[in-house]
């Protein structure tokens, strides 16, 4: 049999909802939105019994807004069915009745295939009642939303999609018990559930012998910034900052020298020249003291300013914050005010201690939500590496690039 | 009676709307929904059409603006013609930002979250807008536009009369 | 409430403490005593985890000496927890969590409304936070006038969330919320105007800072140190929510909450929070005055030739008879049915009132049901509302209600395990759901939100209702032939979901009039109780002493004013005659009779009638009891010491008045005129009673009902270490000043002889017995939190017991169901049935004299709903003549949609509007005059 949907025919007519899951356990995958929570034990958190509360729901958190991060529009805008196809999946495991892609605002193209896509399954009875001849029926919807990064945060998100405003909700109780409109919900990123229809259809080894390490798969990895061919390409999972930066984006362009990049999108810690060997998976990078994140890095030059980069990220948050609590919505604010200072030759030497102060402070579980834990990871590592640079603004009382 | 004087609801925005609504248990919750779809025919969200939107919803106002409010893309101020988002997230502004929202300024006469004169271009920042590899990026109404630079900027804004 | 009686053990700073299961960590450590700082918790409110406050390190096993910080509001005190409070890196968190509130907060602290009594000043003193490094601008906002109630200023806001979960997830209002984002949230309305709630004012205690503040306080501010106090109970319904009301230089200035677990809880309405002003009116009584004949005005005399006219009067009567009054105390009425004798006292309401309160007063004696305290009502599982306009006639009930309707989804969270503390979780998983709550009455009311079903008719139809709930429940009430099939089906439903809980109650109340209502009422409860489950029986009455007074006896005003002739000397106790009579026959009885003597405090019709007027003390100025419609015993005492008024200009401070010099502060407790004038005429059976506990025994002694009224508080010779409690606090000032004008010689403190109270600083600094608290302080805590000090368990009962004692207890069998069924309502061609419509504002006497109140009652109208209007081919706005009870009225139609056809509403209480006697028939015919 060949064409798309394979693997929705054959959960639906051949797999009982446990066995997914159980298969998607097996196959290691890691959600690929940056919090990196293996997909299969999500799913199984989900009640399963005849007690369990319908209507249950699967979600696909399309809200792709983290600074740098451009991945999943790329699967988005290119092959809408096999997200649909991994939703569906993902549903018939938790026994989902509806599904939604909740998509940010600015995906127009992407809303429109999507819209397009969507249409095209029910027409083809992979979606709505009795999907291929099975008695699952799913019915799936597009949310497009109206802004805030904070959509992008799971509990946010839910709030979102009940139209609320998107802040965010305390776990536990965790979605799988109580989520949309109060009933178990799973929500998984973009990337995750395109993984899902390969796994179903070649399986969980196959899936782990993809990567280079063990934890399974290849994954969708980015550089920006003053590269030479900045771009997406899909590798295997543990494949080195190496051979990302310099075989496919061709390295940093000429007349310019390497600073430091952060790997995973906004919220994660810089990463050095030492640490160009590091794998880029979940485990390696946390060692090297960052974060796989979203995977796709962000490539800071040598006359790029750290101080106005952090900058520029501060900034973002701080905007971004939703106002639910007290750290993030002055804490954020604070360091953008101190780091613009800085930067406008206003800084001073106890800026310092005030900025490292607020890395300790905004760190998790001190807030409600990981926004500003976030916030603080590229912060907290450019005082460590790019100190000087911090001291010589405040020193020079200037930006030495400008 | 409000609902006998709506004026802003047309009924083809009525009916966008509940064409939504089927799914959501409870009708607030399409609220976000349907201020996109005021949006749409409107440009922005007005004082006025805010309070009837949240009369045919049966909200109060108050309600249907503490969500308006939150969320950035819903536009609570009026526009011109046209609305252009430039992105000043982390990639953008090391590709440039700075000099293109400075070509962008002096061309329209106008700063950031402001209209021209002539009332045909708003200016408005965004967040990353999600096509970083082809940093710096704006949008404008519904179109994405790559690889700014402060000199194709002219040519770009030709487009939109 | 789930009540699990599982105790657990957890450790604070290795120490450990038993505690109930089920209990956050803020929680549990609070009532342990332990000065955790909060904000946004709220024990009314739950936990939602915003402000980060109460951050604390908890620690993984004893072993673990890292730890993490968590928020204790939003963790559970479990067996073996371990935190600790005074770790280094929790408290330093706790104390940039201020200095991130204080980023913006302007320093205002000097002329901010909130200072001496801010929980964010408390919090940061009690954080350590002090040296200010954030050296960029602060932002700012515009502020938004919500009205004559409320005071808004934004830029003090530390964003803690309180506000809207309390006006909207506890009370339901909906025009009151969070707009923007990151650091601009602004709480307030989408555009100025007045807040709707009818309980919006408890915004100005439920805000940690001055955003919300008191307005009317405004226009005579005072420091809460510099403020007198006493405990006081409400006197703006028949709820008794117990207040604290603030003196200063003779003017009444605030009333606050008083906590009372049993009763009010933390919160009051607006009517009784801001109704105060009638105390410092113009229109107050400040001396005796007398009319020497007919034609002459009414002039000051002395006290002693008051009296003195007084006894004369009595003794030249044959016939003196007595009316008394249910917004007076049980010692002023007692005092006046002592003068006169019980055969001679007259309630002071109108006979039809007379005999419903006398039916509810038997229904809850004999009858099995119980009479729930408020308290009671919020943890109902499901009730039914047959007849009252809950919002309007006990607005503190309707808060109740929205309570009760959360508590059998509660079990929705249980099933999850979510705990009952976690607000926001509990109120995503039970989404809308809600307890069952059925109302039945002739007008939408405020609370058909929250509703299961309504149902909408004429009285009668109402009482049909309920018979046929009570038939569905029990085959031996009474049937109810002819009922059409949705009203069948209905009473069926409520049938079912009424018995299908443990704690079902019912409310009803007079305020229809209807004696059919109330019997059906209580059918529906004693079915219950004969099913075996706990019913509860609950009547709203109209005001502060209703039961009290009901429980004195005697004949109403009507039968009073035909006892009239032209040799008697009425008393009239604290009480406008022409707020509950027809006006043609009391103006012609009045006019008839010898002596018409007021004793009230208040201006009115009917002391401008009257010969002899005397000075009667507001409640604020006398220390007395009231029974509230649960039958609960409760004591006021004295806020301001009636005996040396200084005086005030508008602003609050004191000047010389020469007319008070002279009359030497004569305002007097209603009973202690009445004692003097006993003492006079020289009865034997009637005691000098000297002071309060006197009067008290001798009531109790000669009415039983009354017994436990000796139980509420200790006596006026009560002592703690032989020392007073004091009504003013330890930091209050300019005692020496005050009366520096007059003399500098600082006069003794009044005395005090009714109650262990003293006015002055000097007294008992620590906790006295619930009843006599004069203010919730703490050392450390100056903000209302410091009545966590209070309470064994935050949120729970006082420390010791609620104030007031229960008078009514049911019986364990009832008498046999009421079965007198009415006729189902028939319409009439060009007569219609006129109801009475209650107002929060407007409707209740004493709250109209606060300018604030008064400007929020509605303009006189007549209400019918579109069809009828229709038939009368009028439209909203335009007049109609009524004519009812041999006078004839005009006014303005207004639409009410939920009225049943035939039926027409008439606004209660008005002062534009004379005294109907409702409800009744009346002609309604378009208006043919030109106007």
């Amino acid at each position: 049999m060949a064409g798309g949907y394979q693997a929705v025919r054959k959960v639906v007519r051949e797999m009982t909802p446990q066995a997914v899951t159980a298969l998607i356990k097996d196959s290691n995958l890691k959600g690929r939105g940056g919090a990196g929570f293996p997909t299969g034990l999500k799913w199984s958190f989900v009640p399963m019994g005849d007690d369990a509360r319908h209507p249950k729901y699967l979600i696909a958190n399309a809200d792709e807004m983290e600074p740098g991060t451009f991945k999943d529009r790329l699967l988005l805008e290119g092959d809408p069915h096999q997200l649909i196809e991994g939703m569906i999946v993902a549903a018939y495991a938790i026994h989902a009745d509806v599904a939604y892609i909740f998509l940010r605002w600015a995906y127009r193209l992407a809303a429109e295939r999507l819209q397009r896509a969507v249409a095209e399954a029910y027409a083809n009875n992979y979606l709505g009642p009795n999907i291929c001849g099975s008695d699952y029926s799913l019915e799936m919807y597009l949310h497009v939303s109206a802004g805030r990064y904070m959509c992008g945060e799971e509990t946010g998100l839910l709030n979102a999609l009940e139209g609320k405003r998107a802040t965010p909700r305390a776990k536990p109780p965790f979605p799988a018990v109580s989520g949309l409109w109060g009933k178990p919900t799973v929500v998984n990123n973009v990337e995750t559930l395109c993984n899902v229809p390969h796994i179903v259809n070649h399986g969980a080894e196959w899936f782990k012998s993809l990567s280079h390490t063990g934890e399974g798969g290849t994954k969708i990895y980015g550089a920006s910034g003053k590269v030479k061919h900045p771009g997406a390409w899909e590798l295997p999972l543990g494949t080195t900052v190496r051979e990302i930066l310099e075989e496919h984006a061709g390295g940093v362009r000429d007349g310019l020298k390497f600073r430091g990049l952060i790997p995973g999108g906004a919220s994660t810690e810089f990463l050095l020249e030492q640490h160009l060997d590091v794998k880029m998976d979940f485990e390696s990078v946390q060692k090297a003291g960052s974060r796989l994140g979203t995977g796709t890095m962000i490539v800071m030059d040598d006359k790029t300013c750290p101080v106005g980069l952090v900058l520029n990220l501060e900034r973002f948050f701080a905007q971004e914050s939703c106002g639910w609590c007290t750290p993030c919505r002055e804490g954020l604010p604070w360091t953008a005010k101190v780091l613009q200072a800085i930067e406008n030759g206003d800084g001073q030497p106890i800026d310092m201690q005030r900025l490292a102060l607020h890395t300790k402070l905004l760190g998790p579980g001190h807030t409600f939500c990981a926004l500003a834990p976030g916030a603080m990871e590229p912060l907290q590592s450019a005082l460590n590496y790019f100190k000087d640079d911090f001291e010589r603004h405040i020193r020079e009382k200037r930006c030495p690039l400008r | 009676m409000l609902s006998e004087h709506l004026t802003m609801l047309t009924e083809e925005i009525k009916r966008e709307i509940e064409a939504e609504m089927h799914h959501y248990p409870r009708k607030q919750g399409v609220c976000i929904e349907a201020l996109k779809v005021v949006q749409r025919h409107r440009g922005w969200v007005s004082d006025e059409s805010l309070r009837e939107l949240a009369e045919f919803l049966e909200m109060t106002p108050d309600e249907l603006d503490s969500v308006a409010t939150f969320y950035d893309k819903i536009l609570r101020r009026p526009v011109g013609k046209h609305v252009i988002f430039v992105c000043n997230s982390v990639t953008c502004w090391i590709m440039g930002y700075d000099r293109v929202r400075e070509r962008l300024t002096q061309l329209l006469g106008t700063t950031l979250g402001e209209t021209s004169s002539d009332g045909r271009f708003t200016l408005l920042p965004n967040v990353c807008l999600g096509a970083c590899d082809h940093a710096p990026v704006l949008m404008i109404d519904g179109d994405t536009h790559l690889d700014i630079e402060p000199s194709k900027i002219e040519s770009v804004l030709e487009q939109y009369k | 409430m789930p009540i699990e009686m599982t105790m657990v053990t957890f450790y604070i700073d290795n120490q450990p403490y038993v505690v109930q299961a089920g209990r956050n960590l803020l929680h549990a450590c609070l009532s342990l005593g332990f000065n955790l700082p909060y904000f946004c918790w709220h024990p009314a409110l739950g936990s939602v985890g915003a402000c980060r406050q109460c951050a604390v390190k908890q620690f993984k096993d004893e072993q673990d000496t890292r730890g993490k910080i968590v928020m204790a509001c939003m963790t559970p005190a479990a067996d073996s927890t371990r935190i600790s409070i005074t770790d280094p890196e929790a408290h330093q968190f706790r104390a940039s969590v201020i200095e991130w509130l204080m980023m913006n907060h302007p320093h205002d602290c000097p002329v901010c409304d909130e200072g001496g009594e801010c929980h964010l000043q408390d919090m940061t003193v009690m954080t350590g936070h002090s040296y200010r490094e954030f050296r960029f601008p602060k932002r700012t906002f515009r502020n938004q006038d919500l009205g004559p109630f409320v005071n808004h200023e934004m830029n003090r806001c530390i964003e803690c969330y309180r506000c809207v979960r309390f006006y909207r997830d506890y009370a339901g209002g909906r025009d009151f919320d969070v707009f923007a984002a990151h650091d601009h949230v602004y709480f307030g309305r989408h555009e100025s105007g007045t807040l709707e709630s009818e309980f919006s004012g408890n915004l100005v205690e439920v805000c940690p800072t001055g955003v919300f503040t008191d307005k009317t306080l405004k226009k005579h501010y005072t420091r809460k140190w510099d403020l007198q106090t006493a405990p006081s109970v409400c006197v703006h319904c028949g709820l008794g929510c117990n207040t604290i009301p603030g003196e200063r230089y003779g003017t009444l200035r605030q009333i606050r909450n008083r906590f009372n677990h049993e009763v009010n809880g933390y919160f009051l309405c607006d009517r009784g929070r801001y109704g105060y002003e009638f105390v410092n009116s113009e229109k107050r009584i400040r001396e005796p005055l007398f009319r020497e004949d007919g034609r002459s005005s009414l002039e000051a005399i002395s006290p002693d030739s008051a009296t003195e006219k007084l006894i004369e009067f009595c003794a030249e009567s044959s016939a003196v008879i007595g009316i008394g009054s249910p917004r007076a105390s049980l010692e002023a009425n007692f005092a006046l049915r002592t003068l006169v004798g019980p055969e001679h006292f007259f309630q002071g309401v109108s006979d039809r009132e007379t005999s419903l309160s006398s039916l509810v007063l038997s229904i809850l004696k004999e009858g099995p049901a119980r009479s729930p305290s408020l308290h009671e009502v919020e943890i109902a599982d499901a009730v039914f509302v047959l007849g009252e306009d809950v919002t309007n006639v006990a607005p503190m009930l309707a808060l109740a209600l929205r309570q009760s309707v959360r508590h059998q989804p509660m079990k929705i969270a249980e099933r999850l395990h979510i705990p009952e503390w976690d607000d926001a979780a509990v109120r995503e998983a039970v989404q809308q759901q809600r307890g069952p709550l059925f109302i039945a009455t002739t007008d939408s009311t405020m609370l058909d939100d929250v509703a299961t079903a309504t149902y909408r008719g004429a009285p009668n139809d109402l009482a049909l209702l309920g018979f046929a709930v009570a038939q569905a429940l029990n085959s031996d009430a009474p049937k109810v032939a002819n009922l059409p099939d949705e009203v069948s089906a209905l009473a069926n439903r409520i049938a079912v979901e009424l018995k299908d809980t443990e704690h079902p109650l019912v409310i009803s109340g007079m305020s229809c009039g209807s004696e059919a209502l109330i019997q059906s009422a209580a059918n529906v409860a004693w079915a219950l109780c004969a099913a075996g489950r706990s019913a509860a029986l609950c009547f709203t009455t109209a005001e502060c002493n209703s039961v009290g007074a009901a429980l004195m006896g005697g004949s109403g005003i009507d039968t009073a004013i035909e006892s009239m002739s032209e040799n008697t000397t009425v008393i009239v106790l604290e009480n406008d005659l022409y707020r509950r009579a027809d006006r043609a026959k009391l103006d012609a009885a009045l006019a008839a009779v010898k002596h018409l003597v007021v004793i009230d405090h208040l201006d009115s019709e009917t002391v401008q009638k009257a010969g002899l007027v005397l000075p009667a003390a507001t409640f604020a100025e006398s220390d007395g009891t009231f029974v509230n419609n649960e039958g609960r015993a409760q004591r006021f005492y004295q806020v301001l010491s009636a005996k040396s008024r200084i005086g005030s200009d508008s602003y609050g401070d004191p000047f010389e008045r020469s007319d008070q010099l002279r009359s030497g502060g004569v305002v007097k407790e209603s009973w202690r005129w009445l004692r003097d004038v006993i003492k006079a005429t020289d009865r034997s059976d009637a005691g000098h009673w000297t002071n309060l506990d006197e009067i008290d025994g001798a009531l109790a002694a000669a009415l039983p009902v009354f017994a436990p009224i000796l139980k509420i508080a200790p006596p006026a010779n009560f002592r703690i270490a032989g020392q007073k409690i004091p009504r003013q606090p330890h930091r209050y000032s300019g005692r020496t000043a005050m009366l520096a004008q007059l003399s500098v010689h600082e006069p003794k403190p009044p005395d005090d002889p009714d109650s262990p109270l003293s006015f002055s600083m000097e007294g008992y600094e620590g906790e006295p017995p619930s009843s006599l608290i004069p203010r919730f302080w703490s050392p450390g805590w100056n903000s209302i939190q410091s009545l966590n000090k209070f309470q064994d368990e935050v949120g729970g009962p006082l420390r010791g017991g609620d104030p007031g004692q229960r008078l009514i207890e049911p019986k364990q069998t009832g008498p046999k169901f009421f079965d007198e069924v009415p006729d189902a309502f028939q319409r009439r061609n060009d007569e219609w049935f006129l109801v009475p419509l209650s107002h929060i504002f407007g409707s209740e006497e004493l709250s109209l004299f606060s300018p604030a109140i008064a400007a929020r009652a509605p303009q006189r109208y007549l209400a019918m709903n579109d069809d009828d209007a229709g038939r009368l081919a009028v439209t909203e706005g335009e007049e109609v003549e009524l004519r009812l009870g041999g006078n004839i009225h005009y006014l303005p139609v207004k639409i009410r949609h939920a009225l049943a056809k035939g039926t027409a509403g008439l606004p209660v209480g008005l002062r534009e509007l004379p005294f109907v006697d409702l409800a009744a028939w009346g002609r309604i015919a378009k208006c043919n005059h030109n106007e």
